[in-house]
């Protein structure tokens, strides 16, 4: 079932489910929020960049995390950074999406073993949405993780209730 | 100069603060020089006729079996001639004169080398960590490093 339900020949009036009007809008305007940590941003501004163009999926980056909804965790989280990450996942409003962005971010990757400064994977300390293997993904593994996010979006319900 | 020329000068200039030499069969010739005599040694390595206006590089050790260490790659850039200091110091107290009076350069090297090693660079203006944070406990670089449990509340190992 699409965003559109009915419409009526003769005016422009649309029907359709609160819930499928909301998610429409916020899985169409994801904003990222601008968070280069490594060589995956390298990738990630590729992905913004023309070639790949990622407004075409309505996402594009912005510098502050009270106008962001989907933090994209690019590249290697030292602890030193893990305190200053969760600071920023508290700054954006709600609802707000992680999206880990490579090995390590996900995992810790090349510093599983040895890396006594790096945080074995990012959501040890925040929730994550969806994540993208790769190291470092390409553009478009990384569209790929954002079409994702659209998917679990499309699926939420904020306006019925949970029994329902 | 040629290496064993700049050995020569220091060892007439400074006598026993020249510990140790090896000028061949290496990569880089080097002098090992005592650690409360190191800045001494700069200075007249800058401003004497060699020249060396350029710390290159400043690098801490960790040799095991109870001694740490610092190497200074110097080069002269209207000479175009090098030179490798050494430092030997006990891991039970590791002090060494700074160079930052000398080379500004050594100003970020010596933090690191504190930071990483813990080697204490006495003299310098502000001895604080470098790429760690400042709560962090622990020189990650020595050889006898044990990775923590917990920073902060967060899990470190895998």
């Amino acid at each position: 079932m699409g965003l559109l339900d009915q419409k009526f020949d003769n005016s422009n009036i649309i029907i359709t489910t609160m819930d499928d009007l909301l998610n429409w809008a916020r899985l169409s305007s994801m904003w990222g929020m601008q968070f280069g940590l490594a060589c995956c941003a390298i990738e990630m501004m590729a992905t913004g960049a023309s070639h790949y163009d990622l407004d075409r999926f309505g996402t594009f980056f912005r510098a502050s995390p009270r106008q962001s909804d989907v933090m994209i965790v690019a590249g290697t989280v030292t602890l030193k950074m893990a305190s200053r990450i969760k600071t920023l996942y508290d700054q954006m409003s709600e609802p707000r999406y992680v999206l880990s962005m490579g090995s390590c971010s996900n995992c810790g990757g090349p510093y599983w073993e040895h890396g006594y400064h790096v945080l074995k994977g990012v959501d040890r300390v925040i929730p994550v949405d969806v994540y993208v293997p790769g190291c470092p993904p390409r553009p478009e593994a990384l569209m790929e993780g954002l079409l994702k996010l659209q998917e679990k979006i499309r699926a939420n319900s904020s306006v019925r209730t949970k029994s329902a | 100069m040629i290496p064993s020329e700049i050995a020569e000068l220091l060892k007439a200039r400074f006598g026993g603060a020249v510990v140790e030499t090896k000028l061949e069969g290496v990569i880089d010739p080097w002098v090992k020089i005592a650690p409360d005599r190191i800045r001494e040694v700069a200075t007249f390595l800058r401003d004497d006729k060699t020249q060396f206006d350029t710390l290159m590089c400043l690098t801490g050790m960790d040799y095991t079996g109870g001694k740490l260490g610092v190497v200074y790659h110097l080069a002269s850039t209207p000479l175009g001639h090098k030179i490798t200091l050494k430092v030997d110091v006990p891991t039970d107290n590791p002090h060494v004169q700074s160079v930052e009076s000398v080379w500004k350069t050594a100003n970020w090297h010596e933090r690191e080398a504190y930071d990483m090693i813990g080697i204490v660079f006495d003299g310098h203006p502000d001895l604080r960590r470098m790429l760690c944070p400042y709560d962090w406990e622990g020189h990650p670089l020595r050889k006898d490093y044990k990775v923590p449990e917990y920073y902060n509340g967060m899990k470190v190992p895998y």
